[in-house]
This record gives structure tokens, C-alpha cells and sequence, in this order.
């Protein structure tokens, strides 16, 4: 079926009827077209709120203390909850399940400076296991460590951006230097690299928790307790998260269904709605987009219905002169089969051109960021496009087929 | 080469059925030369239709150089028609859209002839019938005669026993049709079995026997 004098005789078929072809490829073409810039589209948006998920273990769980607001035992609504360490401390003895858990104080911005230099960083105490929360990278030296902790050590871990802001020319190297924070020294024990584009993250300190709170604070308080999941399931996480709910609302007398005492975020279930939400969008889009496929098959199907009809004599000749039903049906789908096949791949590269210019030429946003149609996608709408040409051309060709030759070839 | 034996054929168009053969017997020899003449209307295409089994008959017996045509596949029937027969229309029907050459090759397409080969085979029967030097015109470009003659040339390249025309000269002047007779009349020298319709009486003169058809029933068979 496919050798190439048949190639020929449709080739020589379709040069010689230029702007049939071109009206009979147009509503493919158009329709891969749509379907690669929704895909294209989708995936943008889906890297863009990927990207508000960087930054933190997928199976993280950050829960900060808040105000009251349901009355209980007795108690006022509007009491500002206070964590302590031993809020901390009962958790980890408490709720098993967690694999790593850190306590963390909220500091805000702080002066810090080496030498000459300085500027306002987020300084941010908290325990070794944070590291694993937040996914820190570290690219030079170390996390903090529980003798850090215990020691009470005056170390730090400061973010690529802090480093490069105060350590620049001769003295670029931090490690091991001392840098000054709220006028109390610390050592630089390690430099970590944030993915997420969050400029407070990425301007951040990480120093021990206890050393902070001795420093700083004078007391014990703390501001949030975070934990990772290890691989439990959604419903054991939320099982953890409803005894560390019970522990803290006994230790600080609130009613556990009071949601503002408390704020848990957590980022699994967040991150599952958004995958399901995704999962959703690109159903949707694959069902618009294939609408719009049907849409140009049908359109092909019509115009070569009509290609057929003014085809009649010329398939009577062809008849006449020997052609079998099948050569005809072979030559009107293959006919079909090319333009939709060509005309399609036109629209495939026309729409991911277009995704690649919008994708160096706009900046990302918050949540439209690198649209991309992947490889797998190019190769299904091929496939795809075949089978539309296939479809598209099988009615007109059994039409074509069955035109009698003696009525296509009566003189009138 | 041809024989057929009470042949029956009825149109049927709605409630109505037209009877237009009713019992045609007729043999034409290997290398002979007939014409079939009548009023309009009368059925000489509909059986110059049977001949070239591009249509079915009714009821009856026809064979083609032996072999029996009666209700073949549609496949069985092109491959015939491609290597038994060659036809010619008043009104040509070349396709359009294919020049000279690429018209008289076409038969040839459908006999898996490589294209190259095609085209020198068909380059040969052009120059034979004095056309080489329009073998890349397109139909419109030509001359009602000249159109004629590429027509004739593509009916000849697939090497057929047998040509069936039905009224190659009706669209033509008389000087043309006298060329177009020519033409045929060598044909016939080669050894093919020549059947033309027509209604015109020169043209019916230089066949060697002329069939007259009244009324779908063969009344007169006269030998010039
Ligand atoms: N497909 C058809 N359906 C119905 N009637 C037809 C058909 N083809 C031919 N006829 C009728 O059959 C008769 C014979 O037609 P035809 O063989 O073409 O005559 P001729 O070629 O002798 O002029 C005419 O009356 C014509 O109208
Ligand atoms: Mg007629």
C-alpha cells in the first residue's frame, strides 16, 4: 500500500489542487495546534504552583501556634497560645510516627554584618531535623547538629545570598569566619543553596534553637513545631496530626476542633488536592482538545466527501482504465491520511514554537511558569493524527469506491 | 474475441423499468473491424457498457476471448478491463489535472509499472500518434483532436485485444474525424479487435461491418 509511486500519484494529486489541500489541512492543523498550546498551557500552570511547593518535604507538617477562638472550660476566646519546649518535647515522646521533627522561633529580620558589611537577614533558629523538613541543601560545610544544641554552640548556617552579601572580594571565603548577629558573634559552619524564588528563604539563617533562645529570648517559648511523615499513609499522617492536635490542646487548654488556636499546614494533602486538581485540568483539556481534533476530522471528512464527488469522472476514467475498489480506497485515505498527518505536524510545530517563545519571552509568574508540550505528547497527537486521517478519509473513500463508472463517465 | 447471446438489460428507475436490449446476439472475430450504429436512445451504449464489463447484463451469455463475464467482482473486472480492453469517449475524459504523458501512462500505474517506465512507454505512443511535443500540455491545452489521439494512445498502452468507442468522433469536425478514423483503422492493423459507435454514416463506411440497433434488438448487420 505504501510504495512510493503511490506517494507520487498523491503527491502529484495534491500540488495540483494547492488551495483544496491547504482548506482541507487548515482545521487540523488548527486543531493540534489549540490542543498543543492547552497542553502546553496546563503544564505552565502546573510548574508554576509546583514551583510554590518547592522548598519543604512533600510530606511536611508545620503547625504554629495561633489565638483562640471557640470558648472552652471556662477559658476566653482571643488567648494567644504560647509554645514552649516542653510542647516540643511531648510531641516527639508522644505521637509516634513522626521520623524527624524540629521546634522553631520566629525572629523575624535581623542586622547582621562581618566586617565591613552587612545587611538585614531572617534569622531563623530551630533543631538539626529542620534541615530534612525544609530540604535545605547545603553546599558547603554542615547543617546544625544536636551537640550544636546542647552546647548551646554559636554557629550559623547561612543561605548563598547571605553569604555572597557580606562575604565579597578578597574575603569571600564564610566558612569558619565570624559573623556578627544582633551584636552577638557566631561562627559560619555551613552555606546551603534555596530553590524556592521566596527572598526571605532564600536570605535566611539558620542557627541552633537553644542557643537562641538563651541569647535572644531568656525564655523557652517557640513559635512552630514541624515534622516529616517517614512514607505513612494520608490517614496515618492525619492520625498523627490529631494526636499532636490532642497533646497541645491539653497542655494549653483549647478545644480541638478550635482551628485558629492552632494552624496546621499540611503540605501533603496540599499537594494532593493540586494533583487532583491537575489531573482534572489536563482531562479537561484533553477533551477539549480532542473535540477540536473531531471538529477538523470532520471537516476533512466533509471536504473530502465533496473532493470525492468532484472526483467522480476521474475515478470513473481511473475504473475504466483498471483501478481496483481498493486502489481507490487506498488512494482517497492515503490522500486523507497525508494532508491530516502534514497539515497536523504543522500545527504541532506552529504551537510548540509558540509555547517556546512564550516561554523565554515572558517572565514567569506566580503561577505560569516553562509551558512545555513534553515528547510523549508530540508522539500522541502523531499517532493521533494518523488515525484522524485514517477516520477522515475512510467515509469519502468508500464513497469513492462505489462510484459506478458507467454513470460517472455518461456523456451529458 | 467476442461472442454474446441473447443479452437482456432493463433500467429501473423508481416504479418504472426500461427495456432497452431485448435478445442481442452478436460474435466479432479477433481483428475485426464493427461499428454499431442506431437512433439516439436506442442502447448502443448501454451494450458497448456490457462489452467493456463496465456494466452488468440482465440475462443472457457473454465471453470475452473465452472467458465467461457474467456478475464478476469488481476486482476480476478492472484486472480485465486493464489488460483486455481499451476505451475511447466522445468526450475524451482524460483527467484534468494530469498531463499528456502522465494521462497515457496511467493505465500502466494500475499494472505496476514503475513510473519512469511508464512515462518512456507512454512517450512512445504519443510520438506514434504525433504528439511528443505536447506529452507535457494538460488536457485544456489541447486541441479536441489532439485530446482525442492522447485518449486513443492511453486505451493502447495497456496492449488490449479489444477497443470499445463510443462515438470518438462526436465532438470532432469532420477533418479531425477522418484523422481519428485513421488512427483507429491502423489500430486495427495491428491486429486489434476495433468496436466503434456511432451515429454518423461516413464514419460507420469505414468499418468493415456496421450493426444497426432499433428499439434495443439488432435489426440490420451490413458488411461494407
Ligand atoms: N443508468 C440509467 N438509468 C436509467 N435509464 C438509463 C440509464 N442509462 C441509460 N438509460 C436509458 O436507456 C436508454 C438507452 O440509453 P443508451 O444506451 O445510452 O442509448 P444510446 O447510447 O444508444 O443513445 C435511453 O433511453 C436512456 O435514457
Ligand atoms: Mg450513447
Amino acid at each position: 500500500m505504501f510504495e512510493i509511486d503511490k506517494w507520487q500519484e498523491i503527491y502529484s494529486t495534491v500540488r495540483k489542487n494547492k488551495l483544496r489541500t491547504f482548506l482541507t489541512g487548515f482545521s487540523v492543523a488548527w486543531g493540534i495546534f489549540m490542543l498543543i498550546l492547552l497542553l502546553g498551557s496546563g503544564a505552565g500552570l502546573e510548574n508554576g504552583v509546583k514551583e510554590q511547593f518547592k522548598g519543604g518535604a512533600t510530606n511536611g507538617v508545620w503547625i504554629s501556634s495561633g489565638t483562640t477562638s471557640i470558648q472552652y472550660k471556662g477559658l476566653k476566646i482571643g488567648r494567644q497560645i504560647k509554645f514552649t519546649n516542653e510542647d516540643y518535647k511531648s510531641i516527639k515522646s508522644t505521637v509516634s510516627g513522626p521520623d524527624h521533627i524540629s521546634a522553631r522561633l520566629f525572629l523575624g529580620n535581623n542586622l547582621i554584618s562581618y566586617k565591613n558589611e552587612y545587611g538585614s537577614f531572617f534569622l531563623s533558629p530551630c533543631h538539626p531535623d529542620y534541615g530534612i523538613i525544609k530540604e535545605v541543601d547545603i553546599i558547603q560545610g554542615r547543617f546544625l547538629n544536636n551537640i550544636d544544641i546542647n552546647e548551646f554552640r554559636k554557629v550559623a548556617v547561612i543561605g548563598e545570598k547571605v553569604k555572597s552579601s557580606l562575604f565579597k572580594g578578597v574575603d569571600s571565603v564564610a566558612m569558619g569566619k565570624y559573623i556578627k548577629i544582633n551584636g552577638v558573634l557566631f561562627k559560619v559552619v555551613g552555606v546551603f543553596r534555596d530553590y524556592s524564588r521566596n527572598d526571605d528563604e532564600q536570605k535566611r539563617v539558620y542557627i541552633p534553637i537553644s542557643t537562641a533562645q538563651r541569647v535572644f529570648q531568656g525564655k523557652n517559648e517557640i513559635n512552630q513545631i514541624s515534622f516529616t511523615t517517614g512514607d505513612a499513609s494520608a490517614a496515618e499522617a492525619d492520625l498523627m496530626i490529631k494526636k499532636s492536635k490532642a497533646v497541645l490542646s491539653k497542655m494549653h487548654t483549647f478545644d480541638i476542633e478550635d482551628n485558629r488556636a492552632i494552624n496546621v499546614w499540611n503540605k501533603n494533602e496540599e499537594v494532593r488536592k493540586f494533583k487532583a486538581l491537575f489531573a482534572g485540568i489536563r482531562l479537561f483539556i484533553w477533551i477539549i482538545g480532542i473535540g477540536t481534533i473531531i471538529a477538523g476530522i470532520v471537516g476533512v471528512s466533509n471536504i473530502m466527501m465533496i473532493v470525492v464527488k468532484e472526483r467522480t469522472k476521474e475515478i470513473g476514467i481511473r475504473k475504466s482504465l483498471g483501478a481496483t475498489p481498493w486502489s481507490i480506497v487506498a488512494l482517497i485515505m492515503q490522500e486523507a491520511i497525508v494532508i491530516t498527518s502534514f497539515a497536523g505536524y504543522i500545527g504541532l510545530v506552529l504551537g510548540v514554537g509558540l509555547l517556546e517563545l512564550i516561554a523565554t519571552k515572558m517572565p514567569p509568574s506566580d503561577f505560569f511558569r516553562n509551558p512545555e508540550a513534553d515528547f510523549s505528547v508530540a508522539v500522541m497527537a502523531t499517532f493521533l493524527l494518523i488515525i484522524a486521517g485514517a477516520i477522515a478519509g475512510f467515509f469519502p473513500a468508500m464513497k469513492a469506491a462505489r462510484v459506478n463508472p458507467v454513470e460517472a463517465l455518461r456523456d451529458e | 474475441m467476442i461472442q454474446i447471446k441473447q443479452i437482456h438489460k432493463s433500467y429501473i428507475t423508481g416504479q418504472n423499468s426500461l427495456h432497452v436490449l431485448k435478445g442481442i446476439d452478436l460474435e466479432i472475430k479477433a481483428g475485426e473491424m464493427i461499428s454499431i450504429m442506431g437512433a439516439s436512445g436506442s442502447g448502443k451504449s448501454t451494450l458497448l457498457n456490457i462489452l467493456g464489463i463496465l456494466d452488468n447484463y440482465d440475462s443472457g451469455e457473454y465471453f470475452l476471448d473465452g472467458v465467461k463475464i457474467n456478475r464478476l467482482s469488481e476486482r476480476k473486472a478492472a484486472q480485465l478491463r486493464n489488460k483486455m480492453l481499451g476505451f475511447v469517449f466522445q468526450s475524451f475524459n482524460l483527467v484534468s489535472f494530469k498531463n499528456a504523458m502522465e494521462n497515457v501512462a496511467l493505465p500502466l500505474y494500475y499494472q505496476d509499472v514503475p513510473r519512469k517506465k511508464r512515462n518512456l512507454i507512454a512517450m512512445e505512443y504519443l510520438e506514434r500518434m504525433g504528439l511528443k511535443e505536447w506529452a507535457h500540455h494538460l488536457p485544456n491545452e489541447l486541441s479536441g483532436g489532439q485530446k482525442q489521439r492522447v485518449a486513443i494512445a492511453r486505451a493502447l498502452i495497456g496492449k488490449p485485444k479489444v477497443i470499445l468507442a463510443d462515438e470518438p468522433t462526436g465532438a470532432l469536425d469532420s477533418t479531425t474525424s477522418l484523422e481519428v478514423m485513421d488512427i483507429l483503422q491502423e489500430v486495427n492493423a495491428t491486429g486489434i479487435t476495433v468496436i466503434i459507435v456511432t451515429h454518423e454514416h461516413d464514419i460507420a463506411m469505414r468499418t468493415r461491418k456496421t450493426i444497426r440497433i432499433t428499439d434495443g434488438n439488432i435489426t440490420e448487420v451490413i458488411v461494407n
